[in-house]
């Protein structure tokens, strides 16, 4: 007789995989990468593959010699981390650097609780903001180094569009002089491709461009991003509209520094993000009100890395209290 | 300067005594009664908080030897008859002496002994494969291999032999907490006597089917045949639904059963190997003679 | 809310209802249904004719069963069903095909209902007429709500959500009216005014057939394909927009729902007085030769009906008695088909053997699909921990076991495994527990 298998139902899978999950997160971040390989050259091509490369290795040396387990890179998460930080960091940022974060963001945020889906922080961010607090001179260097794809284009901007805004107001400077006195901070150009920001900052476009393919491929789902700007718009729309000299518009804040890329591809992470759907809104909400809040009365002229690492802190919270609708009225029995 | 000084001293000792005397009243107020013996008596368990002696832990335990004023009905497993014995001690009551038990598991199903009929493709759990359906052999009643015991053994005695796909018990380690009699949904392990020089005799299998199904099913399966309840000089075998079962209180290990047991059922533990008598030899090389010839 | 989409499958819907042919043994089982088993009421040596009643209905909650055969008891024994468990079988050896004298075998359809609703009740119930859509509950007793519960709507189950699975489908095709006259038979037995079919939008003939036909209180809805649409609870919501509460039954949301199948049996029991002794199987699965629909007699072995579309294909790695979602996997192939035996599914290794599960990504894939709006993810941790009081303030007991969320996770973690074992505990406790 033949032998046949047994098990409980159900007996089909819907043939999804982490690692089918994680490589399409890659290839939404490919027009990123691609339109930062057309600018920055090979310094981004650097970056990325050192992220990626130490990123992967840090975990298998620890699964593999201090856990003492079945090595599970090819679910291709540390790749997404790796690609993820470099990403984050200024084009000009030397290898090592990268070497750096990537050890912290896989051996301190993500090993040390265990692995993946056990961190509480988003790694990438995690070794973004160790760097940024350790490094912080070069990590907010935003000289542009040289391109084979665009030698001759002016590659004298040295600053971010947030930066350059920050330091003329703490100067006493209204924003129409500051703006009048950097005619290249149009939306336009903010939208295609701007010239200062982090390797990933460049292209608000490429970034969409991979969020609808995230959308389609039903890999993320749109509320922790959509409530993100919405509230970011909201919020300084509000102040812009008490004074305009003193606080940037809602457009220029989501265009802007790290917001795109940090919504659609930091805040989403499945680990460290909310399992329902209110408490995904409540999340973006609070990351999109903390970015706000510290763009205009913090230190940093960009706020989004702390404003997603303080809201992975109540991720826990969240999912402790907030509960998806239940399907029929609870009778109290007994 | 002087005045900073004594002002510093004069609040610094006034919130002492102030706090002091919140805590003396929060203290009091607070406080709750309970017996010092039961924090002796806990002390002397053994710590392994099993919930072998049917309470929640070892506190829990001591909590109700204290409360009950005796020691009737209760028993330590791990801790045996000695601590039983300190306890009784510390309460002054008297001690009623249990037998050691150990763990006994009656599946000799091996994979040669009981071939597969299917696969199990599930979790690994014994409780969900029994929910499932009758098990991956065609004896409903035998060893699932899914390591139950195993996993709720808190003393590490019990491990599936993945060879031959049955759990083994450490005599040493076991305790008799009847953590995995609990956990085993079959009912296979039971626990018995440990008796003397840890020797044993049991019937190692629970299949209540009809011989001719049992044996197709496993070829040491007891069938119900009731030559070892024939045999038995003492009356300790029982056969019931065709599964015969030996009771350890009456059984004097005369090891008649397992001579006679045609399907080799019943099992005997840490008996010396028995050396055949000069003459039983001769006999033997004889018939082998004869049977050549 | 929730709910995934499996691939349809539906490879044998083209292919008409056959009469299987009456093998030579029958096997008939004496737990057909939920509750306590029949009574058999025959001895070996008995001589019985087709649909005579060989087994009565032992407590409130149970069914009669009928021979499905003419011919000689051999034995009453226990033998093992498709999981291998032991429960008593009649086995009949058969002689021709002789049927009970007082079935109506003519093909003419009966339209006037002339029983009472309690003529009709019991009449069900003397036919041992069960719930074809899995849960094998006997009809009768679901026809005769509690004291204090009043019934509204009358709900036929037609989705037919499950993959693979056509013997509801053809059976809409084949005999529309009859089932819509079974549906005027429990509403009239129900006292109620309006009855629902609901039909998942993939199957555009059945819902042609059923309303072309003038049944004006009888409304047939398109429902949106997506499993679990045919689960009793999301059944009610989708049509009625009316939520079955906790621990509820259908008829708290004064609703009561039947299967199509189970209205085709209401139909022969009640107008033609044909006891449930056959229903319509599927045979189907990607790797066999034939995928076919039968109408196979209760207690034909499997092994005799595999061997009627080319026997198990050398791929075959499981047979499913059911849908490849909530279906059980048989283990023991000589065992019998029972009535609401609604398909046998053979899948290949590659199709259904589990891959080995991986850490939860917490990507809250179980959370979106869960139609019961549970969190299966923190469920099946809680389950793994055996904490049975969160478990229940997570109201663990809701769970349908659709396999919604196993079939979705990305990590292959086996969800369902640990939860429907913690929701058996959980219900095991709570009933445990004195009520107020």
């Amino acid at each position: 007789m033949r032998k046949l298998l047994v098990s409980p139902s159900p007996h089909i899978h819907g043939n999804e995989s982490t690692r089918k999950i994680m490589r399409d997160v890659l290839i939404a971040l490919t027009p990123s990468l691609l339109v930062s390989i057309y600018f920055f050259g090979f310094s981004a091509i650097q970056l990325v593959v050192v992220g990626a490369l130490t990123c992967v290795g840090v975990e298998y040396f620890i699964q593999k010699y201090l856990m003492k387990i079945e090595p599970t890179v090819d679910d291709l998460s540390a790749a997404v981390t790796g690609v993820l930080l470099a990403l984050n960091l200024p084009p000009s940022a030397p290898w090592w650097l990268m070497l750096i974060g990537s050890i912290v963001a896989i051996g301190v945020a993500k090993m040390t609780f265990g692995g993946l889906g056990h961190n509480i922080f988003n790694p990438a961010l995690v070794g973004r903001v160790f760097l940024l607090v350790s490094f912080p001179v070069m990590m907010t260097d935003w000289s542009i180094p040289t391109s084979w794809f665009r030698e001759g284009i002016d590659a004298a901007t040295g600053a971010t569009p947030l930066s350059i805004v920050k330091e003329g107001l703490s100067r006493g400077e209204t924003l129409e002089t500051i703006l009048a006195a950097h005619p290249d901070l149009s939306y336009i150009e903010m939208l295609f491709i701007k010239t200062g920001g982090s390797v990933g900052e460049v292209s608000a476009l490429a970034l969409i461009l991979g969020f609808i393919y995230l959308l389609v491929r039903k890999v993320v789902r749109p509320h922790i991003p959509v409530t993100i700007l919405l509230t970011i718009a909201l919020v300084s729309g509000i102040f812009w509209m008490i004074d305009p000299t003193q606080y940037t518009d809602p457009l220029f804040n989501i265009l802007t520094g790290g917001v795109l890329l940090g919504s659609i591809f930091m805040a989403t992470d499945y680990v460290t993000s909310p399992m329902t759907t209110k408490g995904m809104v409540i999340f973006g909400v609070g990351i999109g009100l903390i970015t706000v809040l510290i763009r205009y009365f913090g230190a940093y002229p960009e706020g989004i890395s702390f404003a997603i690492l303080i809201m992975n802190s109540v991720v826990p919270l969240i999912n402790k209290y907030i509960k998806p609708n239940r399907f029929g009225k609870e009778v109290k029995h007994g | 300067m002087g005045t900073t000084l004594i002002f510093t001293i004069v609040v610094l000792t006034g919130l002492g005594v102030f706090l002091a005397v919140v805590l003396f009243i929060i203290a009091k107020k607070f406080n709750v009664q309970e017996d010092p013996r039961i924090d002796l008596v806990e002390a002397i368990m053994p710590g392994a908080n099993c919930g072998g002696c049917g309470y929640a832990g070892c506190r829990a335990f001591a909590e109700a030897c204290v409360k009950a004023g005796s020691l009737e009905g209760k028993f330590c497993p791990v801790g045996g008859n000695d601590v039983m014995m300190q306890v009784g001690e510390k309460l002054g009551v008297a001690v009623e002496q249990k037998a050691p038990m150990v763990a006994v598991v009656r599946c000799h199903g091996t994979c040669d002994n009981r071939p597969r009929t299917n696969f199990y493709d599930g979790t690994s759990s014994c409780k969900i494969m029994n929910s499932l359906y009758s098990g991956d052999t065609d004896c409903r009643f035998g060893c699932l291999g899914g390591g139950d015991c195993e996993k709720v053994c808190p003393f590490d005695a019990i491990k599936i032999n993945p060879r031959t796909g049955l759990p083994e018990v450490d005599q040493d380690k076991c305790t008799a907490c009847g953590a995995c009699v609990r956990a085993c949904p079959k009912n296979i392990i039971e626990l018995r006597n440990k008796g003397p020089k840890n020797r044993r005799v049991y019937v190692s299998c629970m299949n209540k089917d009809k011989g001719v199904v049992a044996k197709k099913a496993c070829s040491v399966a007891c069938i119900g045949c009731r030559k070892c309840e024939k045999v038995c000089p003492f009356g300790a075998i029982k056969v019931e639904d065709n599964l015969s079962y030996i009771d350890f209180n009456k059984c004097k290990l005369c090891r008649k059963c397992i001579d006679e047991c045609p399907t080799k059922a019943i099992w005997s533990v840490n008996f010396p190997v028995r050396v055949p008598k000069p003459q039983e030899v001769a006999d033997e090389v004889s018939q082998v003679i004869e049977k050549e010839q | 809310m929730g709910g995934v989409h499996p691939h349809d499958n539906k490879l044998s819907a083209d292919s008409a209802i056959e009469q299987f042919p009456i093998m030579d043994r029958v096997y008939i089982s004496m737990s057909q249904h939920l509750g306590s088993p029949a009574q058999p009421v025959v001895q070996k040596g008995d001589y019985v004719k087709t649909g005579q009643l060989i087994a009565t209905a032992s407590g409130f909650i149970s069914a009669n069963i009928h021979s499905s055969v003419s011919g000689v008891v051999v034995s009453v024994e226990p033998y093992k069903d498709i999981s291998g468990n032991t429960v008593t079988h009649i086995v009949i050896d058969v002689q021709g095909d002789e049927w009970e004298s007082s079935i109506d075998r003519s093909e003419e359809l009966k339209r006037e209902i002339n029983l009472t609703p309690a003529e009709i009740i019991k009449r069900i119930g003397d036919c041992g007429v069960v719930g074809l859509g899995g849960a094998s509950f006997p009809t009768h007793v679901k026809l005769s709500p509690p004291p204090g519960k009043t019934a509204e709507f009358l709900i036929i189950n037609g989705a037919e959500c499950e993959p693979y699975i056509t013997s509801d489908y053809r059976l809409m095709v084949e005999s529309p009216e009859e089932i819509l006259i079974g549906t005027k038979v429990m509403m009239k037995a129900l006292g109620v005014k309006k009855a629902y079919i609901g039909i998942e939008e993939n199957k555009p003939l059945a819902i042609e057939k059923l309303k072309s036909f003038n049944y004006p209180d009888i409304e047939i809805v398109t429902l949106a394909k997506k499993y679990p649409q045919g689960g009793e609870k999301q059944l009610i919501k989708a049509i009625t927009s009316r939520e079955v509460p906790s621990m509820g039954l259908p008829i708290d949301a004064g609703v009561v729902v039947q299967n199509c199948g189970t209205a085709f049996a209401v139909y022969e029991a009640v107008q033609k007085n044909k006891p449930l002794f056959e229903n319509v199987v599927t045979i189907t699965g990607d790797c066999t030769q034939q995928q076919r629909n039968f109408r196979i007699r209760v207690g034909t072995p499997i092994e005799k009906i595999l061997d009627q579309v080319g026997r198990l294909p050398k791929d075959a790695a499981k047979l499913i008695s059911g849908g490849p979602m909530m279906g059980k996997a048989v283990s023991n192939i000589s065992a019998s088909t029972v009535k609401s035996t609604s398909s046998l599914l053979v899948l290949t290794e590659q199709q259904t053997k589990r891959q080995p599960e991986g850490e939860c990504i917490r990507c809250a894939k179980c959370v979106q699909v869960c139609p019961m709006g549970l969190e299966p993810y923190l469920l099946n941790k809680l389950a793994r921990l055996g904490r049975n009081e969160d478990l229940e303030s997570e109201r663990v007991y809701d769970c349908i076991e659709c396999g919604s969320c196993m079939f979705t996770c990305p990590a292959n973690i086996a969800l369902l495994d640990y939860i429907r074992m913690a929701k058996a505990d959980v219900l095991k406790i709570m009933r445990s527990r004195p009520k107020k």
